[in-house]
Formats: C-alpha cells, structure tokens, sequence
C-alpha cells in the first residue's frame, strides 16, 4: 500500500507542477489557444487512475492535463502538444482540449462538455465483446451531468450492464454558474438512483479515499455488476480558463471566502502530510521527488519548445486510410 | 456614428430591442457573465426574468426558444460555440424549421440562436469549426453571418424583428473589431447584401471573417491594376443572389470565398447559381476559395493552412483572368 500512496502522490505532483507551468506559459502568452487547469482537482484524476491498468480505459474532458498525466502520460508528449508542437501526443492537432495517449488508454480529452460519457460506454461494451476484463472511466463536470449525453449514457450502461465508471469531478462550477444554480439537488450521486446503478460519493480532496472507492467499483464492473457513478467533491482553484480575471474584468463569481476555502483544501498537502505522519516518506524524500518532478516539468518545455512545428504537408496525414 | 466593436454592437442591439419589446428575451449558458461579452450587463437593467442562465444542456435551450416563440415570444438563445448547436441540432432541424410550415401556419417562430463561428483562435476543432452549412441546408432557417460592427447590429435587431428562426452567426475572430456604428436605430434587413468594395475586373463573395480576406486580396491585386469587387452577402439564408449577378454581369469573372468545406459550402451554393443564372456573363470559370476538407488542427501554422488565406483568393482571381 506504502507504494500505492506514493505513486499516487507522485501522478499528484506531476499534475500540479505541470499545470503551474501551463499557468505561467499561458500568461505570458506562449501558448496558443486556452487552456483548462486542474489546479485543487489532482485527487481525483491520480486516485482514480491509481486504481486501473494501464489497459483499462479513460475519457476525458476540456480539463484534460491531469486525466493525460495520470493515466501515465509523457510529459513531453503533453507539453509539446500544448505548444501545436509535430511531436506532441497528437502531432500539434489535438491542442489542450485534445489531448490523447491511446496506449495507456486515455481515449481523448474533449472539448464538448459531456461528449466523452457517450464514448466510455462504447469501449466498455468493446471490452465486453471481446472478452477481456478491462473497464473504461469517463472523468466530467457537475455541469457535464446536465447534459443529455450524461443521462443516455447512465441509462444506457445500466441497461447493457457495462464495465464502465462515471467519474464526477463535482468543484461545485460549470465556468461561472455555481452547480446549485444548474441544478436542484445537492448531490449528482443521487442521479444514479434513477438509472438503477450505484451512487458514491467521496471527498475528491481525499485522494485516498478515492482511490478505496473506485478500487470497489472496478472489481464491480469487472465482476460484471454494471456501472457506477462516483461523484468527487472537490474545488478548482484556477479560474474555469486561464486568463480569467482580464476577461471578467472585475465581475465576479464567486466569493473570497469561498476561494480561501478552496485555497485551504489542498489535496497534495492533505496527502502530503498523511505520507510524513504515517512514516512512509519523510519530508525531506517528497522534496526531493517534488525536485525531480519540476525539472521534469522544465525538461518537458525545453523539449517542446526546441520541437517544429508541424509540417504543412501533415495537413492531409491520418485522414482516410 | 461613433467607432465601437465588434461585440459592443451586439450588446446594443441586444439592449435595444430588450427596451423596446418586452417579449424579447435572452437565454443561455453564462449570459450574465457573457462568455462572450456581447451579453455581459444586461442581467443589471432586465433582470433575471428576462435575462436567464441556464444549466449546460443546449438541446432543452434550444427546445425552450421553440417552445417560447411559438408562444408569442422573441428569444434569443445564446449557445456561445458554433458547434454547441450541434447538440442542439434535433430543436432546429426538426422543429424550429419546420413547426410553422407543418402545422399550416399555425404558429410563428420569432426566434434567433445567437453563436461564435468559424476558427482561426487555435482553438482545437471543437471550438472552431464554421458551421453555417448546416443551418444553410435546412428548410425555412434563416442564416446571417456579419462582418462588421454596423453590420452585426443592424442586422441583429432585424433577426430578432423578424418572425422567422434565424441562426446568427458572430464571427469568432472579429469581437474586437472596430467600426463606424450608427446611433439611430438603423435596421438591415436580412437578406441584402453590400458591395463592401467596388471594382469592374472579378466579383469576389464572401461573409464573416472571410469578407476581411476578401478585402486584403482586392487591396492586393489593386497593386497589379486588378480591381475586384467585393461583395459582403452579409445574410447566407435567404442570400443577396440579385446582387451577386448583377456584380458578376460587370465583372464577368466570379470567385466565392467561404470558411467552411468545399462540399455543399457556402461557396459551393454562390458558383452554382452563379453558373446557372449568370453564365452568359462569365469570361471564365467560378472558382471556389474554401476551407480544406479537414478537422480543424489545433496548431496555428496548420489551422492558418486550412482556413482560406488572402494568397488563396488572389491566386483564385489569377485563375479567372488567365
Ligand atoms: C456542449 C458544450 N457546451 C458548453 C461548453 C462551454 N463550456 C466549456 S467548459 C464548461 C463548463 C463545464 O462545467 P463542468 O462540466 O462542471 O466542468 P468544469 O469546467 O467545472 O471542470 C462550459 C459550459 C462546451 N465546451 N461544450
Ligand atoms: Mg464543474
């Protein structure tokens, strides 16, 4: 278990100091496009993925980064292609919103609030038909579970009983529009009761503890038992997008009080100091994984940045076949 | 006249009709906020009956702006992205389209979809794709894509005066765009075009983002005494067609320029009728200028390959000289 804990604190700290860099990147403008943190919702990503295979499945979402990284993804691979970079995971057409590694099978983040429950269902069942034991997870918001997409999909893997998680990243917002707004029920977890399926919920902040629950809900799926919605609680503590507070120009969304709070829950120093208390590492090892871990981060943007861009003539490369 | 962007036109127009139709209201993801801006501060002077955040569930938006128009309403329904209507698209295809012409005319359907189009933000495909055929190919929409901040305004308060669905098409790229913009209350109506250039050698068509190309290449070629003519269609459905002939009838030489795929592309729909109609005027063949038949690429040098440089329009304007 010790070297459970570790690895998980480890897929952590990959996120959060690939993600502050990203941040820094993104403000002085080096990055195109815009990029989606998963600064405070670390927990959630490296607990979950801890308890997969790596051939098991994961669908992801516009705030991608994490799901990549702790899936087991490159991060060079993930930077260059932050960057539109030719070496990055998609060859510089995915983007941040794209990103992909489908030999650890992480299938895809995506841009589409809710498009990627429809496809978790589809390699669970794949799974299913071709006799293995793997299982998919598909990451979204508390926003994402107002879509249609989240209730076909729910009632469809009931239905056809798939080997497939739900995994609800609940940081209480859908860009600006507190969930309690969205929607008239505290919990997302209590949608599982109308399709039939089981209904966890769990502190995201806790990366343990969400680690225990969905180690119980893969040997479910694979013992073929069906489905179950996980529904993390957890903050974000970026904004929605980087870049945020020129574009609300001094509106706001949420409260200081709030912020703070999320500020205060911080899942690596939670994790961080179960690790020091418990005797499993000492202060001194984690800083020196930390140490590791940024000039990781550091290589990663050397590598991207000494990347080419993509060539023109890739333009028509990975069309039909 | 006073100089405004691109998105402070929308806001007026959008505040504008808000005061003077009190069915006129406005829904969406984040409209307070205004993902977009065009939408930010209006919550403060209409309030939350008339000014509505929803939860992120474009198909049962989209289903209330039918519901609501059919029942004596004007929405506006913001869906932000282009390619959010696409969760949205059974609302349009299926109903808001066709309600009025299958109940024989029992009801009318005062109703705009209001969303950012076309790519050129690096944005990934999901959110930078132009999706104007797809509206453009159903029934009894109607499809309006401006280039300009006068444009945007004149011509949203005509969509949304109007008893028909409209799918208004902001161009992504162009929100901060400035422009002369009127202070009276100046209505355009949809469907009228704007020669946006004058010129006797090639007609040039073109909406949105792609009008501004349209004008680079014309500026180009004036160096090389070609002088092309630039028509802004600035409404896609029902479209200025009169307008493009009776350029082409000068001209002789005719090339269409759309952000959007070759195949049954805006560009597509301009050359056909074009060659239909006003083949006894054409010195040489149309051509098309559209985007390349790919997802849009996430990298800058490769989305700038996909969508239709001002290079692509002169070399498309050679052609029709040689
Ligand atoms: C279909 C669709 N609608 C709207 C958007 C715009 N959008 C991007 S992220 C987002 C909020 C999503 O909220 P949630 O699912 O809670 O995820 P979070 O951003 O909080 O991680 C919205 C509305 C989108 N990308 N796709
Ligand atoms: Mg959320």
């Amino acid at each position: 278990m010790n070297d459970t804990i570790l690895d998980i604190y480890t897929r952590m700290l990959r996120i959060r100091r690939f993600e502050e860099q990203v941040g820094k990147l993104f403000s002085q403008g080096q990055l195109p496009g815009f990029v989606h943190l998963y600064i405070g919702e670390e927990g959630v990503g490296a607990g979950v993925c801890a308890a997969l295979r790596t051939d098991d499945y994961i669908v992801s979402t516009h705030r991608g980064h994490g799901h990549f990284i702790a899936k087991g993804g490159d991060l060079n691979a993930i930077m260059a292609e932050l960057f539109g970079k030719a070496t990055g995971c998609c060859k510089g057409k995915g983007g941040s919103m794209h990103v992909a590694d489908v030999s650890i099978g992480m299938l895809g983040a995506c841009g589409i609030v809710g498009g990627g429950l429809p496809m978790a269902s589809g390699a669970a069942l794949s799974a299913r038909l071709r006799g293995t034991d793997q299982v998919a997870v598909t990451f979204f918001g508390d926003g994402a579970s107002n879509e249609g997409s989240f209730h076909e999909t729910l009632n469809l893997a009931s239905a056809l009983k798939l080997p497939v998680l739900f995994v609800c990243e609940n940081n209480q917002y859908g860009e600006f529009t507190p969930a309690d707004k969205a929607m008239n029920i505290k919990d997302v977890a209590d949608r599982a009761g109308s399709y039939g399926i089981p209904g966890v919920i769990v502190d995201g902040t806790d990366a343990l503890a969400v680690y225990d629950v969905t180690t119980a809900a893969v040997a479910r799926a694979r013992r073929g038992e069906g489905p179950t919605l996980i529904e993390a609680k957890t903050h974000r503590r970026s904004g929605h997008a980087e870049g945020e507070e020129a574009f609300l120009a001094g509106q706001q969304y949420r409260s200081e009080d709030e912020k703070a709070a999320a500020q205060a829950k911080d899942p690596i120093l939670v994790l961080r100091s179960t690790i020091i208390k418990q005797e499993i590492a000492t202060a001194e090892q984690l800083d020196e994984l930390d140490r590791d871990v940024t000039q990781a981060v550091a290589e990663a943007v050397a590598f991207a940045r000494a990347s080419a861009d993509p060539a023109v003539e890739t333009l028509y490369e990975d069309c039909w076949i | 006249m006073a100089r405004k962007t691109y998105i402070a036109a929308i806001k007026e127009a959008l505040a504008e009709e808000m005061r003077r139709d009190s069915t006129v209201f406005l829904i969406g993801e984040d409209v307070r906020i205004g993902v977009f801006a065009g939408t930010r501060g209006l919550h403060a002077e209409f309030g939350d009956l008339r000014v509505i955040d929803t939860p992120i569930s474009e198909l049962a938006v989209a289903g209330a702006g039918v519901g609501a128009a059919a029942t004596g309403l004007r929405p506006v329904v913001d869906l932000m992205f282009g390619t959010f209507l696409y969760l949205a698209f059974d609302q349009l295809a299926n109903q808001a389209g066709a309600m009025r012409y299958m109940y024989g005319g029992q009801v009318k359907m005062p109703l705009v979809y209001m969303v950012q189009n076309g790519g050129g933000i690096s944005a990934g495909h999901h959110h930078s794709q132009a999706v104007h055929p797809f509206f453009m190919n159903m029934p009894l929409i109607k499809v309006v894509f401006p280039s300009t901040p006068r444009d945007v305004k004149g011509l949203l308060k005509a969509a949304i005066r109007d008893d028909n669905p409209v799918v208004f098409l902001n161009h992504i790229a162009l929100g901060g765009q400035r422009g002369e913009v009127p202070d009276n209350d100046e209505i355009i109506p949809l469907g009228q075009g704007e020669i946006k250039r004058e010129g006797r050698d090639v007609t040039i068509c073109a909406a949105g983002m792609m009008v501004h190309t349209a004008l680079k290449a014309a500026a180009k070629l004036a160096e090389e005494e070609v002088e092309a003519e630039v028509v802004d269609l600035r409404t896609l459905k029902p479209w200025d067609e009169e307008l493009v002939l009776a350029s082409v009838a000068k001209t002789g030489r005719f090339v269409a320029l759309d952000e959007s795929y070759p195949v049954c592309g805006g560009a597509s729909e301009w050359c056909a009728s074009v060659a239909e109609k006003g083949f006894a005027s054409l010195k040489a063949a149309p051509q098309r200028v559209s985007n390349k038949p790919v997802p849009m690429p996430f990298s800058p040098v490769l989305e700038k390959a996909v969508i239709p440089s001002v290079d692509d329009v002169v070399a498309a304007v050679r052609k029709t000289l040689s």
